[in-house]
């Protein structure tokens, strides 16, 4: 386990392969994770991006602000492309190119589901990755699959009844040699789940909680406070899971481990009251989602060893 | 000059993609080089590479030309060194 | 060696893809295109071709990976029918406007409901707009040719466009016929490997790019244009290595017509694809009987032959142009365009349509010979 020094030091050495000025709102939790996925990766990576907030951030025609070759592709389509770049460079003699999908909840749970869950199925080689800021933000914030119970937004104006669908638990049934969950506010984690995936043959999927100050109405400084808060409230569950030989192998990472113990997670409504989303939630909608955390720890403990 | 059957949608790698975004700000973070530690947590948490830095041992420094102003770096800063100013 | 052999058309298509080296295949099965995806998926998977297959759970994924692998550098290739294109038309305008030059096999077949598996040209028509160039094969070893010649016509620097060549669904799919399988040396030599002149996704042989960010009006349209400047190109583009074909393989199947018994012909018909096979039979019995009646094949439908239809138009009294299509609202889709032809040529022969066929339903040289009787006695009037 690499010292905080060290690996600070070498994050501080890994190229900044996004650069300055692109236009992601101010406090954007998306181009924050892209910026540690993309240093855990380097320079020999391909981005394919589906329709998404980081489609328009990356900038206006002829300037981009993505020092990597970035292939931006039709909304569902985004893994199968991968899937093909990546045949495709195998066959000109660059397998081990990073291929990577960076897309939203949009592309990647919703409408590009039955894409990314056909890949993962063919084992693919390349890495998935969903930032996932709850709602269809870059259209105006209507909600998606990934929409927690009781938030709201335009297409929910008296707050999600259904509960959160999760591209990471989904990805851990499919058989796949690496799962993981991100949150930016825990950078360190995430350039280290990264640099796993990357080397590992097969299909990987980062799943990445995405503070979004305008879509979670929020104050845009307060986007590390609100990534450590779904941590220590217990509502993101930071694990990896590995994959041998058809057994899940799932570890809880240190930033969530205190967290198993229920009693030392902070209530929830400290998460809840610093974002507009969560406003007017009724005491029963509040009582539900605490169960459905609970449900999550439960299920997520069942894959541990 | 590119030829007329093959104008794509082909975009370079530049600064400034999204514009002279330090436009943006309406609060300007300042940091007091006296408080700080060098404990790198505003270089980890801008999401703009508008702060950069020279390595553990040194002081972090804003790129005004970038920075939003999200302020995150003025709520991360363990010790406060971060203050802020309206934008004039 | 080059071999004869008793194919369907599916099995030339197949062997189209083969012979050009394809080398990404991506395809999901429907009927009547199922075979092709079997053919190759088996050479893949006993080593008889070096192709990577990869087998997706959808069209709108068929053609995506399609995409991706051509981003990448490589030759690639897919092929489906009617819903199946439809359930990848968005990506069928991404291919186009990323420049990525793929080719597809198109097994013409009816839009449901109801469900209708035979053959009907409404499908890859239906598309017309998006970009691509559009071949029509007539019988199965044109099928097998024009696949070939597409590679290199959508892959020459002056073009850069995909291409589908389509076959009409159980008519020529599943129907055996002759087909010499050409030899792959030669088809090396006519098609060498596809080296992209616009851009790669390898960033060990590029400098980092973006494809396709948002662009604003005054920059899309340039963009747009450039894609209509390349279909302009491929005019002369196609009649080159039509003609190359001609001289390597001993073949032709016409350019982007073909014309058949139109010197003195009093009524001519065009149509496309298979169709155009039955056309030039029906022609035939006809002439015996003392008819002076010939025949236009439109081999390509994008870019439109519009210079060539006129000029026949001009040497004839009267057009009938069988439509295997439907346009609702408007008729057959050929039909309006060759109208389309002889007015930007200020031609003013009648032009007569028949919509015949549709949802595989047959065309025979009786339905043919009627309808040009028709077309006579309405002339006669």
């Amino acid at each position: 386990m690499m010292s905080k020094g060290n690996i600070l030091d070498e994050i501080i050495s890994a190229e900044e392969l996004i650069l300055k000025g692109h236009s992601a709102c101010q406090g954007c939790g998306s181009v924050l994770s892209l910026r540690y996925v993309l240093k855990a990766l380097g320079r020999d990576t391909i981005l394919v991006i589906p329709a998404s907030c980081s489609s328009v951030y990356q900038g206006l025609y002829p300037k981009v602000a993505f020092k990597v070759h970035t292939f931006n592709t039709a909304f569902a389509s985004a893994a199968a492309v991968a899937s093909g770049i990546k045949h495709g460079l195998i066959m000109k003699g660059s397998p081990n190119t990073n291929v990577v999908v960076w897309g939203g909840d949009g592309g990647l749970t919703d409408i590009g589901f039955a894409t990314v869950s056909g890949a993962a199925e063919r084992n693919e080689d390349i890495i998935v990755i969903e930032y996932d800021n709850e709602a269809y933000m870059n259209t105006g914030i209507q909600r998606s699959g990934s929409t927690p119970m009781g938030a709201r937004t335009t297409t929910t104006h008296l707050g999600k009844f259904e509960p959160k669908k999760s591209i990471s638990l989904i990805a851990l049934m499919h058989n796949v040699p690496y799962v993981a969950t991100a949150n930016p506010a825990y950078p360190f984690d995430l350039y280290n789940k990264v640099k796993k995936a990357k080397g590992i043959k097969g299909f990987k999927l980062i799943h990445i909680f995405s503070p979004c100050p305008p879509g979670w109405r929020y104050d845009d400084s307060k986007t590390i406070e609100i990534g450590k808060l779904a941590v220590e409230t217990g509502y993101w569950i930071l694990w990896e899971a590995f994959n041998e030989d058809g057994k899940i192998k799932l570890e809880i990472s240190p930033p969530s481990r205190p967290y198993l113990n229920p009693e030392r997670r902070k209530p929830i409504e400290e998460f809840l009251k610093m974002q507009g989303r969560f406003r007017g939630m009724t005491p029963e909608m509040i009582e539900a989602l605490k169960k459905w955390i609970d449900n999550q720890w439960d299920l997520i403990k069942k894959f541990m060893d | 000059m590119k030829a007329e059957h093959l104008i794509i949608s082909i975009s370079k790698p530049e600064e400034g993609a999204g514009g002279k975004t330090g436009t943006w700000r309406v609060f300007r973070p300042i940091i007091d080089e006296k408080k700080c530690i060098k404990c790198q947590q505003c270089w980890m948490y801008c999401p703009d590479m508008a702060i950069t830095t020279e390595g553990r041992h040194s002081v972090p420094k804003i790129d005004y030309e970038y920075c939003k102003g999200c302020l995150i770096c003025h709520e991360v800063c363990p010790v406060g060194a971060i203050s802020f100013i309206r934008e004039s | 060696m080059a071999r004869l052999d008793v194919i369907t058309g599916n099995a030339a298509a197949a062997w189209g893809a083969r012979l050009s080296r394809a080398e990404v295949i991506a395809a999901y099965p429907i009927t009547p295109q199922t075979t092709i995806v079997e053919y190759l998926s088996d050479w893949v998977e006993r080593g008889e071709i070096n192709a990577r297959f990869i087998r997706v759970e959808s069209e709108h994924s068929a053609l995506a990976a399609v995409i991706g692998a051509s981003a990448a550098g490589s030759r690639a290739f897919t092929a489906t029918s009617s819903h199946g294109l439809w359930y990848m038309a968005e990506m069928v305008f991404w291919a186009s406007g990323a420049r990525t030059p793929v080719v597809m096999a198109i097994v013409n077949r009816a839009m449901g409901p109801p469900w209708n598996i035979w053959s009907e040209h409404t499908d890859a028509l239906a598309l017309r707009d998006t970009g691509w160039i559009q071949f029509w094969a007539s019988n199965n070893q044109e099928v097998l040719d024009s696949i070939i010649q597409a590679y290199k016509i959508a892959e020459d620097k002056n073009v850069i466009l995909p291409a589908m060549v389509s076959l009409g669904g159980f008519v020529l799919s599943h129907t055996s016929m002759p087909v010499e399988i050409p030899d792959q040396e030669k088809v090396d030599e006519f098609l060498p490997p596809y080296e992209p002149p616009h851009y790669v996704f390898n960033p060990k042989k590029s400098d980092p790019i973006t494809i396709g960010s948002l662009a604003l009006p005054s920059d899309y349209i340039k963009m747009r244009l450039s894609i209509q400047k390349a279909m302009d190109n491929s005019y002369s583009v196609i009649k080159r290595v039509s003609k190359e074909f001609y001289e390597i393989f001993g073949r032709w199947h016409g350019d982007l017509v073909k014309e058949y018994m139109t010197d003195n012909a009093e009524v001519v018909i065009i149509s496309i694809g298979a169709v155009a096979e039955e056309v030039e039979a029906a022609v035939d019995e006809m002439r015996e009987n003392g008819l002076s009646v010939g025949a236009l094949k439109i081999r390509i439908t994008r870019p439109f032959p519009y210079q060539e239809i006129a000029k026949i138009a001009d040497q004839t009294s009267a057009i009938l142009v069988i439509d295997r299509d439907i346009s609702f609202g408007w008729g057959g889709i050929i039909a309006g365009e060759v109208r389309a032809a002889l007015h930007k040529y200020k031609i003013d022969t009648p032009v007569y349509e028949k919509i015949m066929g549709l949802g595989g339903d047959e065309i025979t040289t009786d339905h043919i010979k009627a309808a040009v009787k028709e077309v006579i006695e309405f002339i006669k009037r």
